[in-house]
């Protein structure tokens, strides 16, 4: 479905990706874990075709996004769907509008029509009788949802997710991740999510890829993961503070800095 | 070491400091040319932003009528104020209805106007997008295969660029009626004379210079603000820094570009 070859993203000097090659197939949950800085967004915003890569090559199917011409882009984002960190609703638009917007902007469909799929993407995230709610009124956990049903109301092929349980209760998280599952088996969707939440990455993939400093360090099913003797992988899958993994990412060491900022007091050798 | 030497680091830190501000500078007028020229590119293309446009004029335009006739209307009182103050020491309180009109239309509808439009309609467009940016619905845009240029940039230059013209029209015509209060009924200078010698004096090419400041005035609101918030660092002061940046820019080079327009129109 999509296939990364030698993907690369740097940041000024900073390297955010180094050489990824992945192949996510469809009708799987691929999810893609990682600490804070890893990369992990970075490269689903390259698969979503937001940004470009500074070497490398996207393949959606057999085309190449990188590179692609603006008009065939949009025409094969009409295949893809994404779910944004913070939603990402328009705030001018109701729930209602905000989820019939695609359906509106890309089809003929009459009122009728566009009212009754609106109502069964909403029924299908929980949230039937929210549709004239503003987006300011939803709760963190509501607006993920509504997302969630704006990404499918065109019943795309490709489902992004972006840090889809970060910042909710354990049951909106549950629901969520049930509701990722449940779209990918049930709908036949391919659904790539990005997130640090192991407890819900390791429940929800079919494939999972692990990320660090821009590479990647370990992919397989969630039995690989969990069986890999990596001093890496397990430390983060048990979010021990010690290991390979360093907490701090200082450039200079600690005494260093002590000794010679101005105004710090010298100790004598 | 001579004084001049022990100078020199500081001077050259200045002139690196210049040359740093001045090559951003270029590099932002650059980006700011490059986004709205290809804003401006669908203008002609489908889909047709029509109602987003008219959304726009509604928002930025409609929105902006009672501070423009607050503006406008203190502005004329003033002016006739000054200026039957300034024309009575000469005996000249004739060409009081004259001088307002030529300086409201000329000068001070478009400009003030413009300056009053920046802060109501400008500010709101940079935070608007900013925002926009920092929620990542320009993303979500853009995943929709919605163009943001097309959609979010192009409405926006249109509309304040045909809404300041209008909006500066109604500066005028309450600016004017506020002196000719001031001036007749409470100053009592003759009502006649205050009119025909407005009428005598004022040609077509007065109200053309100021629609036509306006015209280019809105333009130039419009591609300042709209750049300012698409590039806004997509952070809370990000966009509050973008926001001011936006109002400042574009104030002080409407006023630069008011004397570059007046010295071409005189």
């Amino acid at each position: 479905m999509i296939r990364t070859e030698h993907l690369s993203r740097k940041f000024g000097n900073i390297k955010a990706l180094n050489n990824v090659n992945l192949h996510i197939k469809s009708h799987e949950t691929t999810v893609i874990m990682g600490g804070s800085g890893s990369g992990k967004t970075t490269l689903l915003r390259l698969l979503a075709s937001l940004e470009c890569p500074t070497s490398g090559n996207i393949y959606f199917g057999d085309e190449n996004l990188v590179g692609i011409k603006q008009k065939r882009l949009y025409e094969l984002r009409a295949k893809m769907g994404m779910v944004f960190q913070y939603s990402a609703l328009l705030n001018s638009l109701s729930v209602f509008e905000n989820v019939a917007f695609p359906l509106r902007e890309h089809s003929d469909l009459d009122d009728f029509i566009i009212q009754t799929i609106v109502t069964m993407k909403l029924e299908q995230v929980g949230l039937r009788g929210f549709e004239d709610m503003m987006p300011s009124q939803l709760s963190g956990g509501m607006a993920k949802r509504v997302a969630f049903a704006r990404a499918i109301s065109m019943d795309p092929e490709v489902v992004f997710f972006d840090e889809p349980t970060s910042g909710l209760d354990p049951i909106s998280a549950g629901v969520i991740s049930n509701m990722i599952s449940d779209l990918t088996k049930k709908a036949k969707m391919t659904s790539i999510v990005v997130t640090h939440d192991v407890h819900a990455g390791l429940e929800i993939a079919d494939h999972l890829i692990l990320l660090w400093q821009g590479e990647v360090i370990i992919e397989g099913t969630s039995e690989v993961i969990r069986n890999s003797d990596d001093a890496r992988v397990v430390q983060f899958i048990e979010g021990r503070p010690d290991g390979p993994i360093p907490f701090s990412r200082s450039e200079t060491a600690f005494i260093d800095d002590l000794m010679h900022k101005p105004g710090t007091v010298r100790m004598s050798s | 070491m001579s004084a001049i030497e022990k100078k020199q680091p500081a001077m050259f830190q200045m002139l690196g400091g210049l040359g740093r501000w001045c090559l951003q500078s270029i590099e932002k007028f650059g980006d700011a040319a490059v986004l709205s020229a290809v804003s401006l590119g669908y203008l002609f293309r489908r889909p047709w932003q029509g109602k987003h446009f008219m959304l726009q004029m509604y928002a930025l335009g409609v929105g902006s009528l009672i501070i423009m006739a607050i503006t406008g209307a203190f502005t004329g009182m003033v002016l006739a104020l000054q200026g039957y103050y300034t024309l009575a020491k000469f005996g000249s309180e004739s060409l009081l209805g004259s001088g307002v009109a030529l300086s409201i239309l000329r000068e001070l509808g478009p400009v003030l106007g413009a300056l009053m439009f920046v802060g109501r309609a400008g500010s709101s467009i940079t935070a608007e997008i900013g925002i926009m940016r920092v929620t990542e619905q320009l993303d979500a845009l853009q995943m929709m295969a919605i163009n943001p240029h097309a959609r979010v940039i192009l409405p926006r230059i249109i509309a304040t660029t045909l809404a300041l013209p209008l909006l500066v029209s109604l500066f005028d015509v309450i600016g004017l009626a506020a002196s000719y209060v001031v001036g007749v009924e409470l100053l009592g200078v003759n009502a006649g004379a205050f009119t025909g010698e407005m009428v005598a004096k004022v040609i077509p090419m007065d109200l053309y210079a100021g629609w036509l400041k306006a015209l280019v005035f809105g333009f130039l609101v419009g591609v300042i603000c709209t750049y300012m918030g698409y590039r806004a660092e997509p952070t809370t002061e990000g966009v509050a820094h973008a926001t001011t940046q936006a109002v400042v820019v574009s104030s002080v080079s409407i006023l630069i570009l008011d004397y570059i327009l007046t010295s071409i129109f005189l």
